[in-house]
């Protein structure tokens, strides 16, 4: 009996009439697109797109060239030299991050003590050559100062989670 | 129809005309297949968009709506593009083979158009073998990918070309088959006449046509021919000629530009193709299903219609078939399905119960 | 000139020439595609002389399937041209012969009218002349008994075919389609309703 059943039920194609219903269905269901430059989706405090060096709010540079993060990057994106500065304190001479190698994982962000590296909320930027997203120790400092008020405050939201 | 143009181009080219009528035949003939063809390659141009758009509202997506309004200038734009892309001959590769492949690809797809009747009389070439016909140029269509396959000089082209004629080849058997059922009952190899002999019957009487079209009595032989045209075009679920994921796109790997575009027309011509030649033989070409509509052309144009989206909703259902599976189906489910109907018919006809006098 | 003659030499000259690339071609496919090329121009000749259900299967029979597996098997060899090459003059005198006797009989039947022999007018042909139809009638009434014993020696090499073929070897783990197709989902995974574990020892 139960292979008299199989056998109708293969016959008619039963099952993939069933699996073509459920598509069926989809087709006049709402659609879920996200029509992009017009709409876009919210996004978290925590989101990691381009990166940003940050200053003190005296202007004095946060990196303390530790390189703790050139440590930590999984994909050897960083790249960091420094030395000692006039006043004998510990400074970055270079500062270089290659977008391309880089994974957006936040690693450096998480190692860095004294909260310098940070990853912004932007991620609408874009390279026309090859070595445009190669960000240095200039384009980062910049990146921060123009994103200072947003990421600041995006530290301050994230800060009883730390 | 011819008089009427006659009529109306004979004073046109006035003094002319001594020269244009001894070439007026071939030159009518070749106005008939423009008239014929235009449609048909316009209908392929935007098949491609909307099985995208029909697939996307399937996945819960929207499709292409970027170029143009509601994106009807997006087979334009890819046309372009293909346009000005380079066509890459491989090293190494047979390169007369390799051009001609994709042309014998495209070709038997639009020639066999000529024998499809589209209205009563209206049809390019009303030959008596017009069956034949179809069978002979879709047993050509694999040629155009087996020697594409061959011609790249490329493993993953040869692989696809030989799954891809082992398949067509395959499933060529059971079309014939289900189709020596539709002959049986309609008595004649002339597609017209197979579809005049389904507007006949004590449906049809009652007003009924669409119950006495052959899709009702020869259910089995309608589902043996769809599914077989669905893998004799090499779509999903049965695309393992292409397998993007173990071949890469088979016999089209080695293709760019305008070379790999005819493959795609190719394609999509063909669906349009085996969804007329559904339409004609199963669904009453174009009769109308019910009495107090006139039968007219639209009504073909509505039936491949149906099918066509069909043809997409198996994509966007069904997953793909191993390739052992489609062998199987092909060779041990249609062929004896075809066989026994063929004997159930036979004896059908010949009882009392016979309903195709 | 008349312009059906014309379109006979055309594809006679064709078919000519891709019989010509058949045996010349050093490349087996380009040959075998050669032969397809030919195949297609001797259908075309025949459509010429009204016998258009011999040129369809000509198409739908070789060009559809016999030079595709052609074409299969050979693609998958690889031939060495050179090596068939070798012996040409040995077998050339048999081959040479066998031409031979093929042009003399070649002539006869077709210089018939200049040896004599009685020539066959073409039959007229009436307007609606099915020969798809004329030839199905002859072979179900006429030649009926003919016909079913091919089909039958047909039907017994099939069989042959597929029995020498058909074996099941006990060592392979090969799975069978139908009996995948079988399974439900009973048949694999088994839900039972367990009561709460307790965790032992407390926290």
């Amino acid at each position: 009996m139960g292979a008299m059943k199989d056998f109708v039920k293969s016959l008619f194609l039963t099952e993939l009439l069933k699996g073509m219903t459920v598509t069926g269905r989809y087709f006049f269901a709402r659609k879920i697109t996200v029509q992009y430059p017009e709409e876009k989706t919210p996004q978290g405090f925590r989101f990691r797109g381009l990166h940003a060096l940050r200053r003190y709010p005296n202007g004095e540079e946060r990196c303390i060239s530790c390189k703790l993060c050139e440590a930590v990057c999984p994909a050897m994106a960083i790249t960091i030299e420094g030395a000692a500065r006039e006043d004998g304190s510990r400074r970055t001479t270079r500062y270089d991050i290659d977008l391309t190698k880089c994974i957006f994982c936040g690693f450096c962000e998480e190692a860095c003590p004294v909260d310098a590296i940070v990853e912004t909320r932007v991620f609408e930027y874009h390279g026309e050559k090859r070595g445009d997203l190669y960000y240095t120790k200039q384009m980062l400092l910049a990146n921060g100062d123009r994103y200072e008020a947003q990421i600041a405050a995006d530290r301050a939201l994230d800060a009883k989670y730390r | 129809m011819e008089a009427q143009v006659l009529q109306f181009i004979q004073p046109l080219a006035g003094p002319l005309w001594g020269w244009v009528e001894p070439v007026w035949p071939l030159l009518w003939t070749l106005l008939k297949i423009v008239a014929i063809l235009a449609p048909v390659v316009a209908a392929v141009a935007y098949l491609p968009y909307f099985e995208r758009k029909v697939i996307a509202y399937m996945h819960v997506r929207i499709g292409p709506n970027r170029v143009g309004p509601f994106g009807l200038l997006q087979p334009i734009a890819d046309a372009l593009k293909l346009m000005f892309k380079e066509v890459i001959v491989p090293t190494k590769a047979s390169k007369a083979l390799y051009i001609l492949g994709p042309i014998m690809g495209l070709a038997p797809a639009l020639i066999a158009w000529a024998v499809i009747p589209f209205d009563t009389g209206l049809v390019l070439a009303n030959i008596d073998a017009g069956v034949l016909y179809l069978l002979a140029i879709s047993s050509i269509g694999v040629y155009g990918i087996i020697i594409s396959g061959w011609a790249s000089n490329s493993k993953y082209a040869f692989i696809g070309a030989m799954r891809a004629t082992a398949q067509m080849v395959s499933y060529e058997i059971s079309m014939g088959m289900a189709l020596i059922v539709v002959l049986m009952v309609s008595n004649s190899l002339n597609l017209s006449a197979i579809v005049m002999a389904q507007g006949k019957g004590t449906f049809a009487n009652m007003g009924l046509g669409l119950l006495s079209w052959n899709w009702l009595p020869l259910l089995p032989m309608f589902m043996v021919y769809l599914i077989s045209g669905v893998a004799e075009t090499n779509r999903a679920p049965f695309d393992v000629v292409e397998g993007e994921s173990e071949i890469v796109a088979g016999h089209m790997i080695e293709y760019s530009g305008m070379a790999f575009a005819l493959f795609f027309l190719a394609e999509y011509a063909n669906m349009i193709l085996i969804s007329a030649m559904v339409s004609i033989f199963f669904l009453g070409g174009w009769l109308s299903p019910v009495g107090f509509l006139p039968d007219s052309v639209w009504w073909l144009i509505a039936k491949i219609s149906v099918i066509l989206f069909l043809f997409l909703w198996f994509r966007a259902t069904f997953p793909r078939y191993r390739y052992d599976q489609i062998m199987r189906l092909g060779w041990k489910v249609f062929l004896p399905l075809c066989f026994l109907w063929i004997v159930v018919v036979g004896v059908w006809m010949m009882s009392p119960l016979n309903i195709w006098k | 000139m008349e312009f059906k003659t014309f379109v006979f030499y055309l594809l006679a000259t064709i078919m000519v020439l891709a019989a010509l690339r058949v045996i010349t071609a050093r490349n087996p496919v380009h040959a075998a595609l050669s032969l397809v090329l030919a195949f297609f121009n001797a259908a075309g000749i025949w459509l010429l002389l009204h016998a258009e259900f011999l040129a369809i299967a000509l198409i739908m029979i070789y060009v559809g399937a016999v030079m595709v597996l052609f074409l299969f098997v050979v693609m998958m060899l690889d031939i060495n041209i050179d090596r068939l090459r070798q012996g040409f003059w040995h077998y050339l005198p048999v081959g040479g012969l066998v031409g031979l006797l093929m042009v003399g009989e070649m002539s006869v039947v077709l210089g018939g009218n200049y040896f004599g022999l009685e020539s066959i007018a073409p039959p007229d042909i009436p307007g609606g002349f099915s020969n798809t139809k004329m030839l199905g009638r002859l072979l179900f009434t006429d030649y009926v008994y003919p016909f079913e014993l091919a089909s039958i020696v047909l039907l017994v090499g099939i069989i042959a075919a597929v029995m020498l073929t058909l074996r099941s070897r006990k060592d392979t783990k090969a799975m069978h389609p139908s009996d995948q197709l079988k399974v439900q989902r009973k048949d694999r995974i088994r839900i039972v309703s367990m009561p709460v574990e307790k965790k032992e020892g407390g926290e």
